[in-house]
């Protein structure tokens, strides 16, 4: 995989990883490149497409998007699977995701991504492991956090 | 995940895209989008927009301006710690310079920013923000960043951020740098510094967290300072499994990027054997982890390894199946062993039951991630040698199929998407063997049930994955049986990519049998055919058209039909080579002038109509003119209709048709003169066609018939060429592969076989650049190598030959003088003669390899350059060698004994009984013998260049031959070497 991008129906990129090294410029271009065309295809379309040469396989999740760009030998379906798992991974920790929680909390988002995939390959499929890894990183920081700030959270859940 | 606060913990954090999100208000939406989609879909409008965007921005700004001030204050408490400690130590001053250069009174200084005066300075700048400061204003600058706003500081801070010993701040920092480093940061030094600690932590999150960073960022200077780290943490003994699947996929990215630092070894058979799925044949591994925290957590982490018999979890034998693949394909002799290994772990996988891998089993698909993977590595090599592993890899492939046709365990897309996945990777297998053709029709009848599935996405794959199968010789006709399928999904399918596998897969399934069928769909599809796909399909109809012609008639017609259509998407290439095929055959010439005319007849036509017509009547409307509805005079008007609605250059062309009338049809002459002789032609403003105007009048006015017979004759046969548009649509189809690149060089060299050829002085002969000289051209690169360009009146025949047979010596003559010139000095001329030069310019810094690669043809008087890096790894003595080699290609040179008496006139006359033109007057040196010719063959025309020098006092000849193939000019030198 080359790179993963989340956005909104707005065109809000959400979360981006890139597997190649690329320049700022090239990705904002590829980004707002890509949104578009992504954003312009109807709902029952399909969900792959050429794009320069690579494949860009996508799928909406309500309000985002998420897209990833593979090479040409790489599996569509599987990629298509992919996507799944990471919501699944997301949706298991924030507990019923949604886009805010990818806003708010996108540090985690990325370490959740990291844990699950890394440099562009899939590292461990295994829910269990990946949430698992993550639970002990929360069990840390909150030990350490509680340290010295043991102030409420006012949570952005709230709000509605 | 119930009770875990996930680390909330950045309350400032929160506030701030908090505040960010209120201008977006409507944004807010329901929870759960697991759930399916939602209809939402309004926006705000645009100025409602803007305002919000000008709110953000504003608000931003003072968040920046914040972060920026309280990282100077800690920057400058620092400074300021750093002044007042020297010059406390040299004098007690009233006053200190501080950095912001202004004069602050120093016990003001020390008392507002550091209240407490003990302790090192280190401590102080902590004290002057804190870790959880530094990590949440990290933070957010990284929101920040991620919102689409340039950084241009605080990297410090993160940096500082990984040396931290807390969890939580390390993975901020580790975080911003994957996300915000680039490369070539003069930071990554201390980045590698902070990785290198981690590493060596035996801390597993840590180890984790700095793997993560060097495969997110990936760059050089990791892989150099990594790469041979990295193999030992992945197949030592003590490493975690979450640990060792990270270094894997770690070890893949670094490869990626420097295949060339990354070392292959003993680790390599370590890793191939993680793919073992034989328990008793591991190695025992007992967990031997000196890392001990104090903490009650590690007890948790640990509880899950406490067998003693260690066998990997599957992430890691994933993500190992995944570095294999990766080096397989450059060193498949290395990973040789792997094959039999993925072949029993597939066919453990593949007949397990769906329950038996347990987490590792999504959607009751058991393991389809590494069962893709498998097969994926499987693609790297050729079926099995080994019986027993064929026939079990077989078994398991037939097992797949079979399971495809079994009714599905669950109704969940999730479930048929990893099903399937596992079998189109199948699929590819099978196709990529291509051996087995019980196999390879089974595809291709399992392709065809997707063909009619309900699931785009499924139709969508088939296709495409039914293109590949239709090159095997063994599933073509498998295929061809569902062109009625595919012909309807080309005009049912809603969705354009769809489609456009679809005319894919039909350009792939065509032949001779089925050519005009898929022709015709194509051309009627192409009448409502998505524009973005047009030029495809054009170039497609066109290749598909030429290649199955039985009938040149029908490709006249297809291709008239394809103008007709789409002629905005008709390039050149196409309209040239129509031209070519009736130029080169004289049974399709008459129908082509009809067809043509009756084409031109419709009220509006396309341009490139204009253009075929033009040429086409020029060459051949003699062929027509005994129908009194497409006289002469007929044919000229129709054209000249057209002329005022055409661009300069096919303007240009019709020009061009007239004086060829002029030629064909005394009888308008008279006409076409007085068009001519019109202040529009004569007094264009355009140069090209004034001039063309002014010298084709004057050419019909004082050239006597026989002349005009002569220049204007009908054009001689093209050479036989590969086509152009074969060439133009691979380079549409993404960028060069290695065997396209190979392709281009054989197109290349075809292209500079036809280049000696006398271009004809007819349509062309009035200026370079003009369409018709382009259709011989077709944009090539000019003929191989030639020498400096001509400085004297002696021609370029003659310099051709004064080149001396090309110099490819171990070290040029020479070279040792220039190579001591740049002992003191960095640029120069390392290299010269008459042919080459080469220069040599250095820049020395502390730089990294990178060589971009120069073409492989120097045009005459041109420059070019290759940059090559070079690193200094230690002192050296020897100086490198630099291996450059140049060959003016296809000159061979002889020189001989006479055989015979040196007689000029006999020689003159061998010369032209040889075949040869006598060339007189083009060697300063009228002693010398120089001659020209082509060779025809039925698939080429090779231009000839000859010279003989003879040397009467030695009794000597020197021959030199220089012809557009080597070959060919090796053979015509022994040959000729015998005969003076």
């Amino acid at each position: 995989m080359q790179f993963m991008l989340l956005f909104s129906r707005q065109g809000k990129l959400r979360l981006q990883k890139w597997y190649v090294p690329l320049s700022d410029k090239e990705k904002k271009k590829i980004t707002r490149e890509l949104v578009q065309t992504v954003l312009a295809r109807k709902p029952k379309m399909c969900s792959f497409l050429e794009w320069r040469d690579l494949k860009i396989v996508y799928k909406r999740y309500a309000s985002l998007y998420f897209c990833c760009a593979i090479e040409d030998q790489d599996n569509e379906l599987i990629t298509l699977e992919i996507i799944h798992r990471y919501v699944e991974l997301l949706d298991k920790y924030f507990g019923s995701v949604c886009e805010l929680d990818i806003i708010f909390n996108f540090e985690k988002a990325y370490f959740i991504l990291d844990e699950f995939l890394l440099g562009g390959e899939v590292q461990e499929t295994s829910k269990k492991n990946v949430l698992k890894a993550i639970e002990q990183a929360d069990l840390l920081q909150e030990k350490t956090e509680n340290m010295y700030h043991s102030k409420s959270f006012i949570g952005y859940k709230k709000a509605y | 995940m119930p009770a875990v606060s996930k680390g909330d913990g950045m309350r400032g954090l929160a506030v701030f895209i908090s505040d960010i999100r209120n201008y977006f208000e409507d944004e807010w939406r329901p929870r759960g989008f697991v759930c399916g989609p939602c209809s939402w879909s309004s926006s705000p409008s645009t100025t409602e927009n803007r305002k919000s965007k000008e709110a953000e921005i504003k608000r931003i700004n003072k968040e920046l301006a914040n972060i920026r001030s309280k990282f100077k204050v800690a920057l400058d408490v620092c400074l300021v710690w750093k002044v007042l400690l020297s010059t406390a130590r040299r004098n007690s001053f009233d006053r200190v310079q501080s950095p912001l250069n202004t004069q602050v009174p120093l016990c003001l200084a020390i008392s507002s920013i550091c209240p407490v005066f003990t302790g090192s300075s280190a401590t102080k700048c902590d004290k002057a923000l804190d870790g959880y400061s530094k990590k949440k204003y990290v933070c957010k600058l990284l929101f920040i960043f991620l919102l689409g706003h340039d950084i241009d500081f605080g990297h410090m801070e993160a940096v500082n951020l990984l040396s931290s010993n807390r969890y939580t701040e390390k993975q901020i920092g580790y975080l911003f740098i994957s996300v915000l480093v680039n490369s070539n940061s003069e930071l990554i030094r201390l980045i590698n510094n902070a990785i290198k600690n981690d590493l060596a932590s035996r801390n597993p999150t840590f180890m984790g967290l700095a793997l993560h960073c060097i495969a997110n960022v990936g760059s050089r200077e990791m892989a150099e300072a990594f790469a041979g780290e990295i193999p030992k943490i992945l197949v030592a003994g003590d490493t975690m499994d979450s640990v060792k699947q990270s270094a894997a996929l770690c070890l893949l990215r670094l490869y990626r990027t420097s295949p060339d630092l990354v070392p292959m070894g003993d680790w390599t058979s370590r890793v191939v054997h993680l793919l073992n799925d034989q328990h008793l044949l591991l190695q025992t591994h007992v967990h031997l982890c000196q890392w001990r925290r104090p903490e009650t957590l590690l007890s948790q982490l640990h509880a899950s390894k406490v067998s003693d018999v260690w066998v990997p979890r599957q992430g890691v034998v994933t993500a190992a199946t995944s570095l294999i693949t990766t080096l397989a394909q450059k060193n498949p002799e290395e990973f040789k062993t792997s094959v039999s290994l993925a072949v029993s772990r597939l066919s453990r996988i593949v007949t397990s039951a769906s329950t038996d891998l347990q987490d590792y089993t999504y959607y009751f698909v058991p393991a389809p991630w590494l069962s893709v993977k498998l097969l994926r590595l499987l693609q790297c090599y050729p079926p099995p040698e080994d019986p027993a592993v064929r026939g079990r890899l077989t078994e398991c492939l037939e097992t797949i199929l079979n399971k495809a046709q079994e009714p599905p365990k669950s109704k969940k897309v999730q479930h048929s998407n990893a099903k399937n996945a596992v079998l189109f990777e199948a699929i590819s297998l099978i196709i990529h063997h291509d051996s087995e053709p019980n196999l390879l029709v089974r595809a291709c009848n399992q392709l065809g049930q997707f063909l009619q599935h309900r699931e785009t996405n499924l139709r969508y794959l088939a296709l495409e994955s039914m293109c590949t199968l239709a090159s095997s010789e063994f599933s073509h006709e498998a295929v061809k049986t569902h062109i009625e399928t595919v012909i309807n999904a080309l005009k049912t399918e809603r969705d354009v990519s769809v489609r456009q596998r679809a005319v894919d897969l039909l350009y792939a399934m065509c032949d001779r049998s089925n050519a005009q069928q898929i022709v015709a769909e194509m051309l009627s599809y192409l009448e409502t055919a998505d524009y973005s796909i047009r030029e495809e399909i054009v170039l497609k109809v066109a290749i598909l058209a030429e290649k199955y012609a039985v009938d040149y008639t029908w490709y006249v017609d297809t291709i008239l039909n394809l103008i007709r259509i789409a002629g905005d998407y008709v390039s050149e290439e196409v309209w040239y080579r129509v031209i070519q095929i009736v130029i080169n055959r004289d049974d399709v010439q008459g129908y082509a002038a009809k067809t043509v005319f009756e084409a031109l007849q419709a009220p509006a036509c396309h341009e490139n109509l204009v253009k075929v017509g033009g040429y086409i009547l020029g060459e051949f409307g003699n062929l027509i003119a005994g129908d009194p509805r497409s006289s002469p005079l007929i044919q000229f008007n129709l054209l000249h209709s057209k002329f005022h609605l055409c661009s300069v250059p096919t303007r240009a062309l019709l020009l061009s048709t007239y004086i060829k009338f002029v030629n064909l049809f005394p009888e308008v002459k008279a006409t076409i003169q007085d068009v001519l002789r019109s202040d529009s032609q004569l007094k264009n403003a355009d140069v090209e066609l004034q001039q063309r105007a002014v010298e084709y009048l004057r050419l019909s006015t004082v050239a006597s018939t026989d002349i005009l017979a002569t220049v204007l004759e009908e054009m001689p046969p093209f050479p036989e060429r590969e086509s152009s548009i074969l060439a133009k649509l691979k380079k549409k189809k993404g960028p060069s592969t290695v065997t396209d690149l190979e392709e281009t060089k054989r197109e290349r060299s075809i292209d500079v076989n036809g280049g000696p050829e006398p271009v004809p002085a007819s349509t062309s002969a009035a200026s370079t650049p003009s369409p018709s000289a382009d259709l011989l051209g077709l944009g090539a690169v000019p003929p191989a190598p030639t020498g400096p360009p001509p400085s004297s009146g002696g021609g370029l025949l003659v310099d051709v030959f004064s080149d001396s047979a090309s110099a490819v010596a171990p070290l040029a003559p020479g070279s040792e003088d220039n190579f001591a010139r740049f002992v003191c000095k960095n640029n120069g001329v390392l290299f010269e003669n008459q042919l080459l030069q080469i220069g040599l310019k250095s820049e020395f810094r502390q730089n990294l390899a990178i060589t971009k690669p120069v073409d492989p043809t120097v045009d005459g008087g041109a420059q070019v350059q290759q940059v090559v890096n070079i690193e200094c790894i230690s002192d050296f003595t020897e100086a490198p060698v630099l291996n450059i080699q140049f060959s003016p290609q296809q000159e061979v040179q002889n020189i001989f004994k006479a055989k015979h008496p040196m007689d000029t006139e006999i020689t003159k006359a061998k010369i032209i009984g040889f075949g040869s033109a006598l060339l007189e007057e083009v060697d300063p040196n009228p002693a010398n013998f120089v001659g020209a010719g082509i060779i025809h063959t039925k698939t080429t025309q090779i231009g000839c260049l000859l010279r003989l020098e003879p040397n009467l006092q030695a009794q000597m000849y020197r021959l030199t031959l220089r012809t557009s193939k080597d070959t060919v000019s090796q053979r015509l030198c022994e040959l000729l070497s015998e005969q003076f």
